[in-house]
C-alpha cells in the first residue's frame, strides 16, 4: 500500500513536471513547428498544431538567400576563439587568485565583474572608431577580441570559484616534492581543474554565440555571425513568420544541441561557488 | 592595447590584401521583397561583369539604418553600395558623404525617373542616389464589404467619409475592423502616417523659426480624429501595429480599409498570400478640403559613399539595378506584378504593367501628388512630406511617436500627448541650436 | 604561507587579465568621458565644440530619465524575484523522483540557449501578437477577448520574456545547490515532526542562500543591460513604459547619433551601475566569504 501511494505521488509529480517542462519549452517547439508551415498557414487562425501541410520551402528559401554556412562558421570561430583566448588569460589569473590570495584579491575580482556593467551602447562609437583605425572592422579577429574582453570577467570568476574548491594541501604536497610552478599547474592543478574549465568553456561559448550587440555592430559581410543572419529575417515587408521561424531554428539549433549533449559537464562547474 | 590592436589589424589587412583579386562590392540593403529579388537576380549582373563579385549584407530596416549611418559618419568604409531612404539622401549629400552618380551610362535615361522622386535625390543638379523603388500611400479597401454596407468609395475620399465608413463597417463580433492604421512608435512607423495625415489637416512640424507646432489646433484635430477613429473602428493592439502587422491583418480579412504604402497593393492583391486578393479596391489618401492629401513619399535608393575606392564598379551595379532593363528582367523572370514600382515614368506607360497592376494609376497619381518642398498648407523651413530632413529628426520623430503611441494605448489623453510632444521637441530643437 | 616568490608569480599571472580589462574599461571610458563634454553629433561633422556639462544637464532632465530609472529597477527586480522564486520551485520539483527526469530537465534548460533577439522575435510575433499570436488564438478559443500584452502590460510582458530566458540559469544553480544538501538533516527534521513548510523555511532556504546570492549577482550584471528584447518588442514604448537606461542611451547615441548626449548618458549609466555594484558587493561579502 505504501508502494502504491509512492507510485501515485510519483505519477502526480511526473504529470506536473512534464506539464511545466512542456510549457517552458513550448515557444521553441512552436518556432520549430512554424518553420515547416507555409507563410499563410503560419498566420492562420485558429492555428493548426500538427495537421498542416509540412514543407521545407522556408529552409530552402533561407538557404538560397543567405550563406548560412558562412554565418555558422563565423559563429563557431568567434565563440570558440573568444572562449579559448579568454581561458588562456583567465586560467593563470584565477589560479593565482584562488591559491595566492592577497589583500586586494576580492576587490580585483569585484572590479572585474563591475566592468561588465558598462552599457555597451554607450561605448560603441569609441570602439567603432578604434576598430576603424586598426582595420579590425568586419574581421573575425576583431570580434574575437571584443567577445574575449566582454566575457573575461565571467570566465575569471567562474574559474576562481571552481579552483577555490580544490584543496590547497594537494598543492603543498606537490611543492614538497619539489615540483616547479609549471609542473604544479600542468600535472597537479589542471587535471583537477578540467571539469571546471570544461564547464566554463561551455557557458562562454553559449554566451558568445548569443551575443548580439557587438557582433552585429562590428561586422558587415565577412565576419557576420548568426546574430546578423537573424537580423536579415526580422520584420521585412510582407509575411515572414515562417521564414523567420526557419532562420531562428537554424540559428538556435546548433547551440541548443551542444547545450543538451553537454548538459552534465555544463552543470558541474556552473555553481559559482554556491555549493559548499 | 591600441598598439596591440593595430599590430593585429595590420597583420589581418596584409593577409586580406594578398587574397583580393577580383573587385568585390559590399552591398548593404534592406530585407524587403524587392531587394531580396535583386539579390536573387544579381547573377545576371555578375555574368556580364565577371571581374566583379558581390557581397550582400541584408538587414532589417532599423538595424540597417543604424549600421550604415554609423559607418558613413565615421568613414568606416565597410560598404561600397548603400541602400538609403529619401530622408538620408539630402542630409548626407550636404555633408559630402555621397559620390555623385555621373557614370550611370548613356542609356540610363535619368529623365525617365519620376520628377518628385528624382528631385529628392538631386542637389546642385547632381544625382546622389538612384531610386530602386518608390512609394506613396493610399487607401486600400474591401470592395465586398463596401458593397454589402451600401457604400461607394470615391476615388478621392475625405476624412469625414473615411470616418463614417470605418464606423459603419466595423463588426467587432466578426473581427472585422473598419480601419487599420499604424500605431507602433517610430519616425518611420506611426509618425510617417500621422505627419502625412497632419499635412491634410493643415498642421506642420515646425514654423518658419523652427518652433514645434504641436500646441496648434491642426495637430489637435489630427490627433483627436485619429484616436477617435481607432477607438471606434480600429483593431485591438493598434499601438503595436506597424506596416507588417497591418498587412497581416488586412490579408487575413480583418480590415475593411487600410491606409498605407502603395507597395502594399502588390502584396494584398497577390492570391498566394492574401485571402482577400480579388476583393481589394484602391483610392487616393484622404484629404480635408484644404488642398493637401495625406499621402507620403518615400523611395529606397542606392548610393555610393564618397570615400569608396571602387566607384566605377559600384556605379555600374547601380546603373544595372535601377535601369529599365532590370525592370524588364524582373518582368521576364517573375512577372510584371513583381517589378520594383514607383521610379520610372516608362513603367506606368507600359500597357503590360498596367494590366498586371490595377493599382498602377493610383500609385502614380499618389506619388505625383506628394510635394516634399511644400508638404503642407502653410510654409515650412524644411523638406520632406512625412519627415523633416534634418539630422535631429530621427530622435525627435521617434520620441513624439512614442507619446502618440502611448495616447493610442490609452496611457494618456490626446492633450497630454501633444503637450509632451511639444515639450520634448522644443527641448531637442533648443539643444540642437535651431531655437535661439 | 605563500612565499614572496609565489606572490610575485601570482601577480605576474594575474597581470594579463587585469591589464586587458583595464584597457578595455579605461580606453572607451576616457573617450566617452571626453565626448560627453562635447557637442558632437555624428551626422554633423565639423560642429564639435566644448559645451561643459550641458549634455549631462539634458540627459538628467530628460522626462524619460526617471521613468527609465524606475523601469530599469523594476525590470531587474522583477526578473530576479520571478527567476529565484520560480527557480526554487523548479529545483524542488526536479529534485523529486519522477519518470522522464532527464528529458524534463532538458526541456527546462532550453530557453537559456536561445539568442535574446530570437526569443524576443518569437514572443512578440508568434505568441503575444493580439491578432495572429498563439495566446490570442487560445483566448479566442476559450471565448475571451485576446489580451494585447505589449500595449496593455508592456513592462510586465518584457519581464515575462526575460524571465523565461533566465529561469533555466537560476534553476540549474539552485538545483545543484539543493542536491548538495545533507539528506540526513532533512530526514532527522521530519522525524522530529517538522512539517514540509518548516523544513523548507528552516533548512532548505538557508542552505540555498549562497546560491540565491550568486544568481542575483550574475543576473543583475546581465539584466542591467537588457536591450535586444526591448528594441525588438516595444522600442521602449508605448510612451516610455519600457524604456530602461540602456535603451535611453541607445536612443541618444544610435538613433539621434548624438554622441555627446549618448556619452553623457553612458557615464550616468556607469555611475548608476557602480552604485548597484557596491550594494551587490556588500551582499556578496556577507554571503560569499571570499
Amino acid at each position: 500500500m505504501a508502494r502504491a501511494a509512492t507510485n501515485r505521488r510519483k505519477l502526480g509529480l511526473t504529470l506536473l513536471a512534464w506539464s511545466i517542462g512542456i510549457v517552458i519549452f513550448f515557444p521553441i517547439l512552436w518556432t520549430a513547428l512554424t518553420s515547416f508551415k507555409t507563410e499563410a498557414e503560419a498566420v492562420a487562425s485558429p492555428p493548426s498544431f500538427l495537421a498542416f501541410h509540412w514543407t521545407l520551402e522556408n529552409y530552402t528559401e533561407v538557404q538560397q538567400r543567405s550563406d548560412y554556412f558562412l554565418h555558422f562558421m563565423n559563429s563557431v570561430i568567434v565563440s570558440l576563439g573568444s572562449t579559448l583566448a579568454g581561458l588562456l588569460v583567465a586560467v593563470p589569473a584565477a589560479w593565482s587568485m584562488a591559491f595566492v590570495p592577497g589583500r586586494r584579491t576580492r576587490d580585483v575580482l569585484m572590479w572585474m565583474l563591475s566592468t561588465k556593467m558598462l552599457p555597451p551602447v554607450g561605448v560603441l562609437i569609441p570602439i567603432y572608431l578604434l576598430f576603424r583605425d586598426t582595420g579590425l572592422l568586419d574581421t573575425r579577429v576583431g570580434l574575437v577580441i571584443v567577445l574575449t574582453l566582454i566575457n573575461l570577467p565571467i570566465i575569471v570568476w567562474m574559474l576562481f570559484t571552481y579552483f577555490r574548491e580544490i584543496p590547497g594541501e594537494i598543492l603543498e604536497a606537490a611543492r614538497m616534492d619539489g615540483a616547479g610552478l609549471k609542473a604544479e599547474i600542468l600535472y597537479v592543478l589542471l587535471p583537477m581543474a578540467v571539469p571546471g574549465i570544461a564547464s566554463t568553456l561551455l557557458l562562454n561559448v553559449i554566451l558568445a554565440w548569443n551575443e548580439a550587440f557587438w557582433t552585429l555592430n562590428l561586422s558587415a559581410s565577412q565576419a557576420a555571425p548568426l546574430t546578423a543572419f537573424i537580423a536579415s529575417y526580422s520584420s521585412p515587408e510582407g509575411l515572414f513568420y515562417a521564414k523567420l521561424s526557419a532562420a531562428s531554428t537554424m540559428a538556435v539549433a546548433p547551440i541548443l544541441v551542444l547545450g543538451w549533449f553537454s548538459q552534465k559537464q555544463l552543470v558541474r562547474g556552473l555553481t559559482f561557488g554556491a555549493v559548499k | 592595447m591600441k598598439c596591440a590592436l593595430s599590430l593585429i589589424g595590420a597583420a589581418v589587412a596584409a593577409f586580406l590584401g594578398t587574397s583580393a583579386q577580383a573587385e568585390t562590392l559590399s552591398i548593404a540593403t534592406v530585407n524587403n521583397g524587392d531587394m531580396i529579388r535583386m539579390q536573387k537576380l544579381a547573377d545576371h549582373f555578375t555574368k556580364a561583369h565577371p571581374d566583379i563579385t558581390l557581397n550582400w549584407v541584408t538587414l532589417e530596416e532599423n538595424v540597417l539604418r543604424q549600421r550604415v549611418t554609423t559607418d558613413i559618419a565615421t568613414k568606416g568604409g565597410q560598404y561600397d553600395i548603400l541602400t538609403i531612404g529619401t530622408y538620408e539622401v539630402p542630409i548626407w549629400s550636404k555633408q559630402n558623404w555621397l559620390m555623385p552618380l555621373d557614370k550611370l551610362g548613356a542609356n540610363y535615361d535619368a529623365d525617365d525617373l519620376l520628377p518628385s522622386i528624382r528631385n529628392g535625390l538631386t542637389s546642385d543638379g547632381k544625382l546622389y542616389a538612384a531610386p530602386f523603388y518608390g512609394e506613396s500611400s493610399m487607401v486600400m479597401y474591401r470592395k465586398d464589404l463596401f458593397e454589402k454596407a451600401g457604400l461607394t468609395m470615391p476615388e478621392a475620399p475625405t476624412w469625414a467619409f473615411i470616418g463614417d465608413a470605418a464606423r459603419k463597417l466595423t463588426d467587432k463580433e466578426q473581427e472585422v475592423y473598419g480601419i487599420c492604421l499604424r500605431g507602433k512608435a517610430g519616425w518611420g512607423e506611426n509618425m510617417a502616417f500621422l505627419s502625412a495625415m497632419a499635412n491634410s489637416f493643415g498642421a506642420r512640424w515646425f514654423d518658419m523659426s523652427w518652433k514645434p507646432q504641436f500646441n496648434t489646433d491642426p495637430w489637435k484635430k489630427t490627433l483627436t480624429t485619429y484616436l477617435g477613429l481607432m477607438k471606434d473602428a480600429g483593431p485591438r493592439g493598434a499601438s503595436s501595429n506597424g506596416f507588417n502587422e497591418n498587412l497581416a491583418l488586412f490579408q487575413t480579412g480583418k480590415c475593411a480599409m487600410w491606409i498605407d504604402a502603395t507597395v502594399a497593393a502588390s502584396f494584398v492583391s497577390n492570391p498566394a498570400q492574401s485571402k482577400v486578393a480579388d476583393k481589394v479596391g484602391y483610392a487616393l489618401a484622404p484629404d480635408n478640403g484644404l488642398g493637401k492629401r495625406s499621402n507620403w513619399l518615400w523611395a529606397w535608393n542606392l548610393a555610393i559613399p564618397a570615400s569608396s575606392k571602387k566607384a566605377d564598379a559600384a556605379q555600374s551595379f547601380i546603373a544595372w539595378a535601377t535601369s529599365k532593363e532590370y525592370i524588364d528582367l524582373v518582368a521576364k523572370e517573375e512577372g510584371w506584378s513583381n517589378v520594383p514600382p514607383g521610379t520610372r515614368s516608362s513603367l506606368y506607360a507600359n500597357p503590360e504593367y498596367r494590366k498586371a497592376a490595377p493599382f498602377a494609376d493610383l500609385t502614380l497619381k499618389s506619388i505625383q501628388a506628394a510635394d516634399p518642398l511644400h508638404p503642407t498648407v502653410q510654409e515650412v523651413p524644411y523638406t520632406g512630406v512625412q519627415f523633416v530632413a534634418i539630422p535631429e529628426f530621427q530622435g525627435i520623430g521617434t520620441a513624439v511617436g512614442q507619446a502618440f503611441s502611448a495616447a493610442l494605448a490609452g496611457q494618456m489623453t490626446a492633450d497630454q500627448a501633444l503637450q509632451s510632444a511639444q515639450a520634448l521637441a522644443t527641448r531637442e530643437m533648443t539643444k540642437a541650436g535651431y531655437i535661439k | 604561507m605563500a612565499t614572496a616568490h609565489s606572490r610575485a608569480a601570482a601577480r605576474l599571472t594575474m597581470s594579463p587579465a587585469v591589464l586587458l580589462l583595464l584597457c578595455w574599461m579605461l580606453i572607451p571610458l576616457v573617450m566617452t568621458l571626453y565626448f560627453s563634454f562635447l557637442r558632437y553629433n555624428l551626422l554633423m561633422p565639423g560642429t564639435e565644440e566644448w559645451i561643459g556639462v550641458l549634455n549631462y544637464q539634458y540627459f538628467l532632465t530628460d522626462p524619460a530619465f526617471f521613468a527609465a530609472l524606475a523601469n530599469t529597477l523594476a525590470l531587474v527586480g522583477g526578473v530576479l524575484v520571478l527567476t529565484i522564486a520560480g527557480g526554487i520551485g523548479l529545483a524542488l520539483l526536479l529534485d523529486q523522483p519522477f519518470w522522464g527526469q532527464g528529458i524534463v530537465r532538458l526541456l527546462v534548460i532550453a530557453p537559456f540557449f536561445v539568442m535574446p533577439t530570437v526569443s524576443a522575435l518569437v514572443w512578440k510575433n508568434m505568441l503575444m501578437n493580439p491578432v495572429n499570436g498563439l495566446f490570442a488564438a487560445i483566448a479566442k478559443g476559450l471565448g475571451l477577448q485576446p489580451f494585447d500584452f505589449l500595449a496593455e502590460a508592456p513592462l510586465s510582458s518584457i519581464i515575462l520574456i526575460v524571465t523565461w530566458q533566465w529561469l533555466p540559469f537560476a534553476t540549474l544553480i539552485l538545483l545543484t545547490a539543493l542536491q548538495s544538501l545533507d539528506r540526513e538533516r532533512l530526514e532527522a527534521a521530519e522525524m522530529d515532526g517538522a512539517g514540509a513548510l518548516d523544513r523548507f523555511i528552516h533548512i532548505i532556504l538557508p542552505h540555498l542562500a549562497r546560491a540565491m546570492t550568486v544568481v542575483t549577482l550574475i543576473q543583475t550584471i546581465f539584466l542591467l543591460s537588457v536591450f535586444a528584447e526591448i528594441l525588438v518588442t516595444t522600442n521602449g514604448g508605448p510612451g516610455t513604459a519600457t524604456t530602461n537606461i540602456t535603451y535611453l542611451v541607445y536612443a541618444q547615441s544610435l538613433l539621434q547619433f548624438d554622441v555627446g548626449g549618448g556619452s553623457a548618458g553612458g557615464i550616468v549609466a556607469v555611475v548608476l551601475a557602480n552604485i548597484v555594484a557596491v550594494f551587490l558587493m556588500r551582499m556578496i561579502g556577507r554571503n560569499l566569504d571570499i
